[in-house]
């Protein structure tokens, strides 16, 4: 059954012209949304077969690796497959939102058709085995995602869509001067001749710079502090739809990508060992966490705080990678599903709001509690969600976090977490106060929930509680993920 | 009934009856039904538990496997047992006086408060059922998130900054200290449960283990400790059955409960013993005692006052814990349903005079006895109880804390409890004082000038509403009782000593013939 293995990119990719085709908004809606649950549905099939009978393995075009280009599907990237899928399946249903530009001007098709090329675009980088082919998929999801980011509802999104533009290049850019360099040692772009081949040169300066250069491209498109400054300005400008798609996927990618070349091509003892990665890595992760939080703290717009947010949390990921031991790596794995969950459920709950509200101010949100009580509710659910309540998923990343942080007998690394976890508390509690302790505004409409994106957002929020109770599926196949990226036994 | 039955049911009363009420919010009588409903069918499941516990059963129930090496498991024993009779068993009288206060008091959002309150419980039975620190830690924290509605339930500028205090220490000390002891224990012992003789033995170095019992005492935020003790009197704002239940019972027994919990089947007590990394917590203990004791005696506010008698009466058992001698254990174990029944009472009380009079100073109470006979009355049996004199059942959990600091010869400490008791009657009493020998002042202080009564009538009785007055005179009567049934409740809780110092045989020929 390695035919489903293209098929995971081959759908949306070759779905996208159809839907540009199509024009009307419905047809558009209701072929895009066949498109994605199609494709969740492979990426579940797959999952399936690799935790059953191990990795698959596909020549494209039947062009034998390593000089063809491979689709390989292991444990790890299925589970990030699987994650981009699902938010895709979830998240499109809510639809563009009535606020946008695509809305306004009556061109739906063109939010549905860049959504359908952004995921191609997002599960192509995740299943290629060549690192060459991981480019060109990356440039086709991020050429869609600026796309999609310059949708947002007033002009301001086409600033910040060039701004993303402008800094996602440049990182495209280090990523490809990284893989040419990697090819000039090795002679291949193939994955697994490069996990190969690469040890080999490991002392040369120029597999040392072409490291540096993946590594800083992709820390560009994760936003690892402090390279992070579009981040903020791309979430926040986007339509709320958009932003709950990226956040989800979008640096999850980069994050499998950064797992990736470390752990599989380079190797952690070149990483680690040589060259100390987590000596840099690691402060700035802590960093993130704590300036993130501080940040969202202070932010007077619900989306900008939630994009904050995600830096922190993004912190949360690289300082579990950074530990580089197996439940380090698999609180940083765990995270990466978990945040996909809770931030993506937020922004679909702002999607709410801004439907509702037409704006995401914090200071509109007053008595919002009372005006649209399961929104607000669904929201909290969240936020302590991000804050690690137990019962919630967010506490199952922080747990494997803080037993990494003991492995290297650090107790100070894991108050460290534990206290910024706190820092949440305070962002989130302050549009609890807003929501349920102010009234508001005297000549305030009576609203309803909203339509099209309460389901959405209702779902993933369930499933945050879902997998912070029922952890035996995300943690263990994370953790089977960790321990085969150490070089344990699968 | 199975017990594993028993307990899927207890846990689930309180919660179908929190949806029960959810459901049937539009009709008040309907939804208090519910609420009684729960209750009695929780305070049954728990009885019944309870007597299988002291029979010697220790049922077990897994329900989801959390991480590899931690489930969502509970398991009984005669500390949670108590602590879980406690709370079930005083929810029926609190749930009556809740319906009697909210309606006499007409507060808003009745509904809310009711699903609030029962998920309270749930919370609290949760804590006490765990079989480990993971299931323990979850419960913890729903229980502070469930307990931030009813705190702030006023929803006044006044009741948002006291959540923020609540929540604000609640939190930060279970995630900062609480959650970081528990990870810590895990990784160096290899296991989350609670096992009699405590996991922490030859595991870690002395140093560690100070550490440890600090980040335990302190991260557990509920038991109030100084200096994290400063959520108890800002949560007072809540309406007065939030504060009988939730700060006298539920939530502050669950803080001085997990103390207990920890140092008997973690730490365990023979390990504390013979290593003496907790002399450092008995002192800390100690001074909470006298600082609090000191802080209420100034205190003019009723309800200001009680709650700072609530943290000079939890640190005794945190005293009791930290002693970590049989009888300080069984001690502490006993004050924690000793204090809990007398301070409710107290609670009560102070609720009643607030609905029947709107009073809420301690200053304006003279006189307030001829009016409310009953209610004074049983306030006077609850401060004996609290102060600790016989018949009454804080006799005894104090005798026993005396009795363990004997023990362990901390002869400074026994000072500590009798000053501690003399400190009591000194902000107790005056209460009652003024209450019963105090004549009122015409017009300001018992007289209702503004009702428009002639004085003649104000010496007439006045009593809150009979849904107020008969709980408390209830629980009053559960002062006494508890008198005569420790030696059942010092049988059932012997289990906890094994370990410590003397040894439980010896023990228990000493103690009540």
């Amino acid at each position: 059954m390695t035919q489903l293995v293209p098929l995971q990119v081959v759908i949306p990719l070759l779905a996208a012209p159809i839907c540009l085709l199509l024009r009307d908004r419905r047809y558009a809606y209701v072929f895009s949304l066949a498109v994605v649950w199609a494709t969740f549905a492979v990426s579940v099939a797959l999952l399936g077969q690799v935790l059953g009978s191990g990795p698959l393995s596909y020549a494209m075009g039947g062009w034998a690796p390593p000089f063809g280009i491979e689709y390989r599907v292991d444990t790890l990237n299925a589970f990030v497959l699987l994650i981009v899928a699902g938010i895709a399946a979830v998240v499109l249903p809510a639809g563009v939102g009535p606020g946008s530009r695509a809305a306004q001007d009556g061109r739906e098709y063109i939010f549905y058709t860049a959504f359908l090329l952004c995921l191609a675009g997002l599960l192509g980088v995740t299943i290629t085995g060549d690192a060459f082919n991981v480019f060109v998929f990356l440039e086709i999801s991020s050429l869609a995602s600026y796309v999609l980011v310059s949708l947002g509802d007033d002009r301001r999104a086409f600033v910040a869509a060039f701004s993303y533009l402008i800094v996602g290049t440049i990182g495209g850019t280090f990523i490809l001067i990284g893989i040419g360099l990697a090819y000039q040692m090795t002679g291949t772009l193939n994955m697994e001749d490069l996990a190969a081949r690469l040890p080999l040169v490991t002392d040369q300066r120029t597999t040392r710079v072409a490291f540096a250069f993946l590594t800083i491209g992709i820390a560009i498109k994760l936003a690892v502090f402090p390279l992070h400054q579009w981040l903020p300005n791309a979430y926040s400008q986007a339509p709320a739809v958009v932003s709950a798609f990226l956040s989800a996927t979008g640096t999850k990618v980069a994050y499998y990508l950064l797992v990736r070349f470390v752990f599989t091509i380079f190797g952690a003892g070149f990483v680690f060992g040589a060259l100390h990665l987590d000596a840099i890595l690691m402060p700035l992760s802590i960093a993130a966490m704590f300036l993130g939080s501080i940040a969202a703290i202070y932010q007077t717009d619900l989306k900008r705080l939630l994009a904050y947010s995600s830096i922190a949390q993004v912190g949360y990921m690289t300082l579990g990678l950074s530990m580089a031991s197996i439940d380090g790596l698999t609180g940083g794995i765990v995270h990466l599903f978990n945040h996909a969950l809770m931030k993506g459920g937020l922004f679909l709950v702002v999607a709410c709001v801004a439907e509702r509200l037409h704006s995401t101010r914090l200071v509109d949100l007053r008595g919002l509690g009372r005006r649209m009580p399961i929104t607000t509710a669904a929201f909290v659910i969240g936020g302590l969600g991000l804050i690690g309540v137990p019962g919630t998923a967010g506490f199952v990343s922080k747990w494997y976090l803080v037993l990494g942080a003991l492995e290297r007998d650090s107790i100070l690394l894991a108050f460290l977490i534990l206290l910024s976890s706190l820092l949440a508390v305070v962002y989130l509690w302050r549009i609890v106060e807003l929501a349920y302790f102010q009234a508001p505004d005297a000549d305030a409409a009576p609203i309803r929930e909203a339509s099209s994106s309460l389901i959405p957002a209702c779902v993933l929020i369930a499933a945050t509680l879902y997998f912070g109770i029922f952890t035996e599926w995300s943690a263990g196949v994370a953790r089977s993920a960790a321990i085969w990226l150490m070089g344990g036994p699968v | 009934m199975s017990a594993e039955v028993l307990i899927l049911v207890a846990l689930g009363s309180p919660c179908l009856g929190a949806l029960g009420v959810a459901l049937t919010g539009r009709h008040p009588n309907l939804r208090e039904s519910m609420t009684l409903l729960a209750a009695l069918s929780t305070f049954v499941c728990v009885s019944l538990l309870i007597g299988q516990v002291a029979g010697g059963a220790r049922p077990r129930l897994e329900l989801v496997q959390l991480f590899p090496s931690a489930s969502l498991a509970f398991e009984l024993e005669p500390l949670g047992m108590l602590y879980a009779g406690v709370a079930a068993g005083l929810w029926i009288p609190t749930s009556l006086y809740a319906i009697g206060y909210m309606r006499g008091h007409h507060e808003i959002n009745q509904t809310r408060f009711f699903v609030c309150f029962a998920l309270s419980i749930f919370g609290a039975l949760g804590i006490a059922f765990s079989a480990n620190l993971v299931t323990l830690f979850l419960f913890y924290e729903f229980l502070t998130l469930a307990t931030y509605p009813l705190v702030t339930h006023a929803g006044t500028e006044k009741a948002r900054n006291a959540g923020r205090i609540y929540l604000g220490i609640l939190i930060s000390t279970s995630v900062g200290f609480l959650l970081l002891a528990i990870l810590a224990t895990g990784y160096f012992t290899g296991t989350f449960e609670f096992r009699p003789g405590g996991i922490l033995d030859g595991k870690v170095s002395t140093g560690l283990g100070t550490l440890l019992l600090g980040l335990y005492a302190f991260g557990i935020g509920k038991a109030a400790l100084m200096p994290f003790h400063r959520w108890l009197p800002a949560a007072m704002v809540a309406p007065t059955p939030v504060s009988a239940l939730l700060h006298a019972v539920a939530v502050v027994k669950a803080g001085v409960f997990s103390v207990l919990k920890v140092v008997v089947y973690v730490f365990g007590a023979e390990y504390l013993a013979s290593t003496g990394i907790s002399v450092w917590l008995m002192y800390v203990a100690a001074a909470t005692i006298l600082i609090a004791s000191i802080v209420a005696l100034r205190k003019d506010n009723l309800k200001a006052r009680l709650a700072y008698s609530t943290v000079s009466q939890l640190a005794y058992i945190v005293l009791g814990a930290a002693l970590a001698t049989s009888a300080g254990i069984v001690g502490a174990a006993m004050h924690i349903a000793m204090h809990a029944v007398g301070k409710i009472t107290l609670f009560f009380c102070a609720g009643a005079i607030m609905v029947a009079s709107h009073k809420t100073e301690v200053s304006e109470l003279n006189g307030i006895g001829r009016r409310m006979p009953w209610t004074m009355g049983a306030f006077l049996v609850a401060s004996l109880s609290i102060i600790g004199l016989p018949p009454l059942g804080g006799a005894w959990s104090k005798w026993f804390l005396a009795l363990g600091a004997a023990e362990g010869h901390q002869y400074v400490l026994i000072a500590v409890l009798m000053i501690s008791s003399l400190l009591s009657i000194g902000y107790l009493m005056p209460v009652v004082a003024r209450a019963f020998f105090v004549a009122p002042v015409e017009g300001t202080s018992a007289g209702e000038s503004d009702h428009g009564h002639d004085p003649a009538r104000d010496t007439g009785l006045k009593e809150a509403p009979a849904l107020c007055v008969v709980p408390l005179c209830v629980t009053a009567a559960g002062c006494i009782a508890l008198f005569f049934l420790a030696p059942k409740l010092h049988s059932m809780l012997l289990p906890l000593a094994t370990g410590a110092v003397p040894r439980v045989a010896d023990f228990a020929a000493r103690q009540l013939p």
